[in-house]
C-alpha cells in the first residue's frame, strides 16, 4: 500500500500532442481517487503513463516515495484493470488469476491455491475452469478484478472498469467495487467518463480537460462549487445553467429580465463586470403565479425524467432549465416563474470561466 | 418461370457439369488406375488386383524418396512456422515507415520472381556457398519462397490479438519472451497450423527447386523420383506412376483432415473463446 504522487508529469506523443500536460497530484494511501473527463482529455493516458505502458516526457511519479518514472511496468507493483478486462481467452479463469503469481515465479501449487482463494472471495469459485468467453459481462469483470488483486500490489489502477457491463449490472457493480475498495484498503486510482460514476465511487476525483487538471476535490465539492464553467457544464445529470450575465446596480442584468445579486457576492463583483450566472437546474423552483426575484418566461419543451421533469424555459435571450417535481410539470407555452435558490449560485468570470471567490 | 429463363438455366447446369467432368477424370483416373490389371492412360479397371502395390512396395525408391519428401516438407514447415510467427509478430506491434508497402512488394516478388525466374541465381549463389545437393539447403530455397505470403497470414491473426492482453501481462511483469510463448503464440494457434500445413503441401508437390539443387538420386524427394518412372523402352510405366501417385497423395490428404478436425481452415485471424 502506498500514495502516489505526480510531479509536473507530462506525456507528449512523438506527433506534438501532449495528452497530458504538466500534472502535479498526490494521491493519499488507500484512496479511491477518479480521474474524470470527456474522451480525449487525457484521462487514460495519465493512467497507463502511471502503470508504466506510456513513457513520460516529462516530470516525476512516485509511489510510496520511491521514484518509479524510469521503472518498467512490471517493476513498479501496481495492477491495472482494462477496460475490456484482458482475460485470456485460451486460458481458464484459474490460470488467469493466477497468471501474475506464475510471472512471479510463485509454484504451481501455491499460486493454485492462492487463486482460488481470491477467486472464492469474489463469488467466482464455481467458475474456475470456465474461460473467459463461458463468463457473464460481470463474472468477466470479477475475473479480472481477481486477477488484480491476487497479486496484493500497492495500487489499483482501473480503466473504465464499468463501462463494458449493462446499465443495470453497472449500478450493482458500482457499489461492489466501492466495498471491495474499501475492504481491500488498496490506493486505486480509476478512469471514467461518466461523472455519476465519479461522483458515486470516489473518496476524491480530478477533473480533466485537455491534459490538465480543473478540479481536484471531493465529490461534494465538485459538485456544489465547481471551480469553472468547464467542471459546473461537465459535472451534474443535467448541465448546469450557465447564464452570461453583466452586473449593474448591485443586481445581475441578463438582457431582458435581473436577478439580484447573491449576498455571497456581493463585495465579490463590480457594476460593469461580466459574468457567468450558474445554478443547477434542481435549485430552480417554478411557479405559475407572478413571483419577486424570479425568472419570467415560457415553457419551450417539457421532458419527463421518471419522479421529475426537465423543463426548457424562454426567458429573453436566454434558455433556462430547471428540474421540478412532477407534480409542477407546466404545460407546454405556459407563462411560468423560475426563483433560484440564491445561496446555491455560482459566479465566473466570463473572461476565464473561473469561480469568483475571495 | 419463362422458358428463356429456363433454357439459361439449364445451359448454366450443362456447363457446370462438363466443368466438373473436365476437372474429375484425373482424380478418378488417379483413384482407379492403381486397382487395375491393365494400368493405361485410360480410367477404366479391366479387373482388379493389387498386384501393382506389391510391386512398388518392393521398389526401394518408394520409401527413400517418401522419407525425403518428409524431410523437405516437414524441415520447410517448421522453419516457415517459426519465422513466421516471430516476423508476423514484429510486424503486428513494431511501426515501421513503409512496413505495409514492405509486405506487399515481398508478397509480390515471392509469388511471381520465385520459382522459374530466380532459379539461375539461387543455383549460383549455393554453388558459390557451396551448398548444392544439400537437403537443408533446399529447405532453406523452399522457406524463402513461403515465408512472403506465411508471414502475410499470420500477420493477419496477431493484428487481431487485442493490445491490452499484452499490455495487461506486460503490467504483471511478463517479459516480451513470455508474452511471446504464454499469449500471442496460443492465441495463433490455428494460424500457425494453417500456415504449416499449406507450406507442407507446397513443398510436397514441389518439383523443380528439389529436382534442380538436388542431383543425387538418394536425396530425391517424391515428386521428383515419380519423374523417372519409365521402362527402358521410354514408354511411361502406368502400374508404378499411378499407384505411387496415389500413395504420394495419402498422406496430404490425410494431414489435411486431422488439421481441419482440429483447427478448422482459418485464413483470418479471430479470436474465439
Amino acid at each position: 500500500m502506498a500514495s502516489v504522487e505526480l510531479q509536473a508529469l507530462a506525456k507528449q506523443y512523438p506527433n506534438g500532442v501532449r495528452a497530458v500536460d504538466g500534472i502535479d497530484l498526490t494521491i493519499a494511501d488507500g484512496e479511491f481517487f477518479a480521474l474524470l473527463g470527456p474522451s480525449g482529455c487525457g484521462k487514460t493516458t495519465l493512467l497507463r503513463t502511471l502503470a508504466g505502458l506510456e513513457v513520460a516526457t516529462e516530470g516525476a511519479i512516485l509511489i510510496g516515495d520511491e521514484d518509479v518514472t524510469a521503472q518498467p511496468p512490471g517493476d513498479r507493483d501496481v495492477a491495472m484493470v482494462f477496460q475490456d478486462y484482458a482475460l485470456f481467452p485460451h486460458m481458464t479463469v484459474l490460470q488467469n488469476i493466477a497468471y501474475p503469481l506464475r510471472i512471479k515465479g510463485v509454484a504451481r501449487n501455491e499460486r493454485s491455491a492462492r487463486a482460488a482463494e481470491t477467486a472464492q472471495g469474489l463469488s467466482l469459485g464455481s467458475l474456475l475452469e470456465r474461460r473467459p468467453a463461458q463468463l457473464s459481462g460481470g463474472q468477466q469483470q470479477r475475473a479480472a478484478l481477481a486477477r488484480a488483486i491476487a497479486v496484493h500490489p500497492r495500487v489499483f489502477l482501473f480503466d473504465e472498469p464499468l463501462s463494458n457491463l449493462d446499465a443495470r449490472l453497472r449500478l450493482e457493480a458500482r457499489t461492489f467495487l466501492k466495498k471491495l475498495q474499501q475492504s481491500l484498503g488498496v490506493t486505486t486510482v480509476f478512469v471514467t467518463h461518466d461523472q455519476a460514476e465519479a461522483l458515486a465511487m470516489a473518496d476524491r476525483m480530478a477533473v480533466m480537460d485537455s491534459g490538465r487538471i480543473r478540479q481536484v476535490g471531493t465529490p461534494r465539492e465538485v459538485f456544489q462549487r465547481p471551480a469553472n464553467t468547464f467542471v459546473a457544464n461537465f459535472i451534474g445529470a443535467t448541465p448546469m445553467n450557465l447564464l452570461d450575465a453583466v452586473v449593474a446596480d448591485a443586481a445581475l442584468e441578463f438582457g431582458g429580465f435581473t436577478l439580484p445579486m447573491p449576498p455571497a457576492y456581493e463585495q465579490l463583483v463590480r457594476d460593469g463586470d461580466k459574468v457567468v450566472y450558474g445554478l443547477r437546474p434542481e435549485y430552480f423552483a417554478l411557479s405559475s403565479t407572478a413571483e419577486d426575484e424570479a425568472v419570467r418566461g415560457e415553457v419551450t419543451t417539457v421532458e419527463n425524467l421518471g419522479v421529475s421533469v426537465l423543463v426548457t424555459v424562454e426567458a429573453g435571450s436566454q434558455t433556462v432549465r430547471a428540474v421540478v417535481p412532477e407534480a409542477d410539470e407546466p404545460s407546454l407555452g405556459a407563462t411560468v416563474w423560475l426563483r433560484p435558490a440564491s445561496n446555491r449560485v455560482l459566479l465566473y468570470r466570463a473572461d476565464d470561466g473561473d469561480l469568483v471567490a475571495a | 418461370m419463362t422458358p428463356r429463363v429456363m433454357i439459361g438455366r439449364i445451359g448454366v447446369y450443362v456447363g457446370v457439369c462438363l466443368a466438373t467432368v473436365f476437372f474429375a477424370l484425373p482424380l478418378l483416373w488417379l483413384v482407379l488406375t492403381p486397382f487395375s490389371k491393365h494400368p493405361s492412360y485410360k480410367a477404366t479397371l479391366d479387373g482388379v488386383s493389387l498386384d501393382n502395390f506389391d510391386r512398388l512396395f518392393h521398389n526401394p525408391q518408394l520409401w527413400r524418396s517418401l522419407r525425403n519428401s518428409i524431410y523437405l516438407a516437414g524441415g520447410t514447415a517448421i522453419v516457415v512456422i517459426l519465422t513466421a510467427a516471430l516476423a508476423s509478430y514484429a510486424l503486428s506491434r513494431v511501426r515501421i515507415p513503409g512496413r505495409d508497402q514492405l509486405l506487399y512488394a515481398l508478397l509480390l516478388l515471392s509469388s511471381i520472381v520465385t520459382g522459374t525466374a530466380a532459379m539461375v541465381p539461387i543455383f549460383l549463389m549455393l554453388y558459390q556457398l557451396d551448398l548444392l545437393d544439400k537437403q537443408f539447403a533446399v529447405v532453406l530455397v523452399l522457406s524463402g519462397g513461403l515465408l512472403p505470403a506465411a508471414v502475410f497470414m499470420l500477420k493477419d491473426f496477431v493484428d487481431s490479438i487485442p493490445r491490452s492482453y499484452e499490455e495487461s501481462a506486460r503490467v504483471f511483469g511478463a517479459s516480451p519472451s513470455q508474452i511471446l510463448r504464454h499469449i500471442v503464440l496460443p492465441l495463433i494457434r490455428p494460424g500457425m497450423a494453417t500456415v504449416g500445413v499449406w507450406s507442407l503441401v507446397q513443398v510436397w508437390g514441389n518439383f523443380l527447386i528439389p529436382f534442380i539443387l538436388l542431383s543425387d538420386d538418394k536425396k530425391q524427394p517424391a515428386a521428383v523420383v515419380m519423374y523417372t518412372f519409365y521402362d527402358t523402352g521410354g514408354q511411361p510405366n502406368f502400374a508404378l506412376i499411378s499407384t505411387f501417385a496415389l500413395v504420394y497423395s495419402v498422406p496430404v490428404v490425410v494431414l489435411y483432415l486431422i488439421v481441419n478436425k482440429r483447427y478448422g481452415f482459418a485464413f483470418q485471424g479471430g479470436i474465439k473463446g
